[in-house]
């Protein structure tokens, strides 16, 4: 089922759905967008050139209004002895691995949000709260969200997270790809502090491409597999390195989208509301003969 | 419908017992935890982190209640939609424990989203993708539908009995003419509520199947197949007569009344096929996926996958095809609760032990508050029903003449 069957789908659905219940039409709007533009926009992160100076993190809490304390604190690298995982304080956070081949120089790897081109969390939410956009990000609005946490249950690289400690109004945090200094024209805040250019802005097939032509000009420095191509049905954010991805801690995922099984179950149960019309009249038209057959019997002891 | 040989009546029994002073204390005590995730957020009280986003709450309280309030709709099938009569008594108790179950159901979901205050969302904004939405609409539909099928409970409780204290006794006769046109008007259109329910109940049974889908690898592959949908439709259609059975012996014990064997046998006699079907499909899907192998590990999963199966169908299954077993209310008791024991525990496997995150760091076990409250949860349900039963025409007493109910005779009283 392509992307654009799936979303026609969901319009008629709406649409009658709607005028069933008697809802106005405009409801049908608020069902999550998914716009796969061929411009839409990536980072590339070589993790070969990532020194784990954690300026990013800096400039993520900084850009995001999060407790980010000063700039130099951040050189400390005995936090780099712990594995981390991006969280409610911080959007993006460096780990450190040690050296892959052809190198004795130990590899850093930023994690964030993956902004998947099929999101498992903008297919799962209840609300429709997350929408991939048109600059390639995955955002997630606060006016909708229930607080569910299905979004978390169901990302495959385990991202979002919620603020637990909060009793009113917690929110999901993860990376929005700088949504809104996108907007404006900048850069997103990791990619403008990079002192070494270790990530790369660009759209998705100029970094695809980018790359490509990385491994191709240096085999030695890389294992050929940009990780997030294919993976998940591709994601905006991409990798290299010299270290299989396995050791660096990703999950090894699959080229089907995520939240494909998930989709064809829903729409094969709902396809257009037949199944459960079809159900419906099964049952009316068996409580009827069994109706018919009772009085039958009735009238017959009498 | 005005035929239906049944009697049922308000059972003549004082509430409070020493059981019922433990379930107060129970349900006192999950209230204390309640308050403290609405006053201080969820992480106050419960062990749930960004690695575990769903625990005890989600699995228990929510998706095992759903299938153990499966009873409601399968006996609507057998009693309202195929007609048989013979199961009219067990109807009413088995909608109340539907009713009350979602009831508890919703609130459970309303204790564990983090913003409770915007549960009607899923209303208005609509995600045709999620199955979580579609769980949540059905949900919401159908406990409306289970308010609506008890209404008529509530009319005939109070029809010709309107007695309103001070003043208001004016309104006494207005009062029973309106309820007198209700009754009227849900006797012509209950039908329409009864399919209804039943289709509804299907559509979220199954849905909340899907739910772990999407999880993809993140679950453990002996329960993660694209026909989690159907393993938990069939699932909970062969817990719901059980959870009648069971119900109904403890109610009969607990009111001092003599358990209605001759209908619960027959109803215990269709649970070996219903639970054969469940049972063909899982281990069918575990054959074909080939996923045995991971029986042969000796870890938490292939444990608890091996008790799901083996405690909670097979031993089960072979019970309700023994005579013996139908016939002696300890032995249908035993078999019923190992089988709802196996939803349950087919339910917390599903959404909290197959649940395997790629980052974990250690793994999650419930937190004492979140033990209090679903504890706390089970006990108000219980209550309830031993208040709702003492005061209102919900089950059907035994020995007594089974006269054919004409409506306003009885109901009117003296």
């Amino acid at each position: 089922m392509s992307g654009k069957s799936r979303r026609d789908f969901l319009k008629t659905t709406a649409v009658i759905g709607a005028g069933i219940t008697g809802l106005s039409t405009s409801t049908a709007k608020a069902g999550p967008k998914n716009i796969l533009s061929e411009d839409r926009m990536g980072v590339l992160v070589d993790t070969t050139v990532c020194v784990g100076c954690r300026n990013c993190e800096w400039a993520c809490k900084d850009a995001h209004s999060l407790q980010a304390g000063k700039l130099e604190s951040y050189e400390d690298r005995k936090i780099l002895e712990t594995k981390r995982r991006p969280d409610e304080t911080a959007l993006t956070v460096v780990n450190e691995y040690s050296p892959g081949k052809n190198s004795n120089l130990p590899l850093d790897v930023k994690v964030q949000c993956m902004h998947c081109d099929h999101p498992a969390c903008v297919s799962a939410c209840i609300v429709g709260a997350f929408s991939k956009n048109e600059n390639g990000s995955v955002t997630w609005d606060t006016s909708k969200c229930i607080g569910c946490r299905y979004c978390l249950a169901a990302c495959p690289w385990q991202v979002p997270s919620f603020q637990y400690d909060k009793a009113l109004n917690p929110l999901i945090m993860k990376c929005d790809f700088c949504f809104e200094r996108t907007k404006d024209g900048k850069l997103p805040a990791c990619v403008e502090i990079c002192p070494v250019e270790a990530l790369t802005y660009g759209t998705r097939n100029e970094l695809v491409m980018i790359a490509r032509a990385r491994i191709k000009r240096d085999p030695d420095r890389y294992v050929d597999h940009i990780l997030g191509e294919y993976e998940v049905g591709g994601t905006s954010w991409m990798y290299l390195s010299n270290k299989n991805f396995a050791e660096l801690d990703f999950p090894k995922l699959g080229e089907n989208p995520a939240p494909g099984v998930s989709e064809s179950i829903q729409h094969g149960i709902f396809a257009y509301f037949v199944p459960p019309v079809s159900l419906y009249a099964l049952l009316g038209g068996i409580m009827w003969i069994t109706r018919r057959r009772k009085h039958f019997v009735q009238e017959e002891d009498l | 419908m005005s035929h239906e040989m049944i009697n049922p009546v308000p059972i003549k029994h004082k509430f409070f017992t020493p059981g019922v002073l433990v379930l107060v204390i129970l349900a006192l005590n999950g209230f204390v935890f309640l308050m403290g995730r609405f006053f201080f957020g969820l992480g106050a009280v419960t062990n749930l982190n960004n690695q575990y986003p769903w625990g005890l709450w989600i699995g228990v309280d929510v998706a095992a209640g759903v299938a153990l309030a499966a009873g409601g709709f399968t006996t609507a099938a057998l009693g309202h939609v195929m007609h048989r009569e013979e199961y009219a008594a067990i109807v009413r108790p088995a909608l109340l424990t539907a009713m009350l179950g979602y009831t508890f159901v919703a609130l459970g979901v309303v204790v564990d989203i983090g913003r409770w205050y915007f549960v009607w969302h899923p209303l208005i904004m609509w995600n045709g993708n999620s199955a979580l939405f579609e769980v949540g609409i059905c949900v919401m539909i159908y406990m409306t539908v289970l308010y609506i099928e008890f209404l008529p409970v509530v009319t005939e409780r109070f029809i010709g009995k309107v007695n309103l204290p001070g003043v208001l006794f004016r309104l006494n006769k207005i009062v029973d003419k309106v309820l007198r046109l209700l009754d009227r008007g849900l006797s012509k259109t209950m039908f329409v509520f009864i399919i209804a329910g039943v289709v509804l109940s299907t559509l979220h049974q199954s849905s909340l199947g899907t739910l772990m889908v999407i999880a993809g690898p993140k679950m453990h592959p002996l329960w993660q197949t694209p026909i989690l949908p159907l393993l938990f439709l069939l699932s909970a259609i062969s817990v719901g007569f059980p959870m009648v059975i069971f119900e109904s012996l403890l109610a009969s014990r607990s009111l001092g009344l003599k358990p209605e064997m001759h209908v619960l046998s027959r109803l215990g006699s269709m649970i070996a096929p219903l639970l054969g079907v469940y049972l063909a499909f899982k281990i069918g899907d575990m054959v074909i996926r080939e996923t045995f192998v991971y029986l042969t590990e000796f870890n938490t999963a292939s444990i608890m996958f091996t008790i799901e199966v083996l405690f909670g169908v097979i031993i089960p299954l072979r019970m309700f095809l023994s005579r013996k077993v139908l016939k002696s209310p300890p032995l249908l008791f035993a078999a019923s609760t190992l089988v709802i024991l196996g939803v349950l525990l087919n339910r917390i496997n599903n959404f909290i032990v197959a649940y395997t995150p790629p980052y974990s760091t250690h793994p999650y076990i419930p937190s004492f508050g979140e033990f209090s409250v679903t504890i706390g949860f089970a006990a108000m349900l219980i209550l309830a029903y031993r208040f709702i039963v003492l005061n209102f025409p919900v089950i059907s007493l035994l020995g007594k003449q089974m006269v054919p109910q004409s409506k306003y005779t009885i109901r009117g009283g003296k």
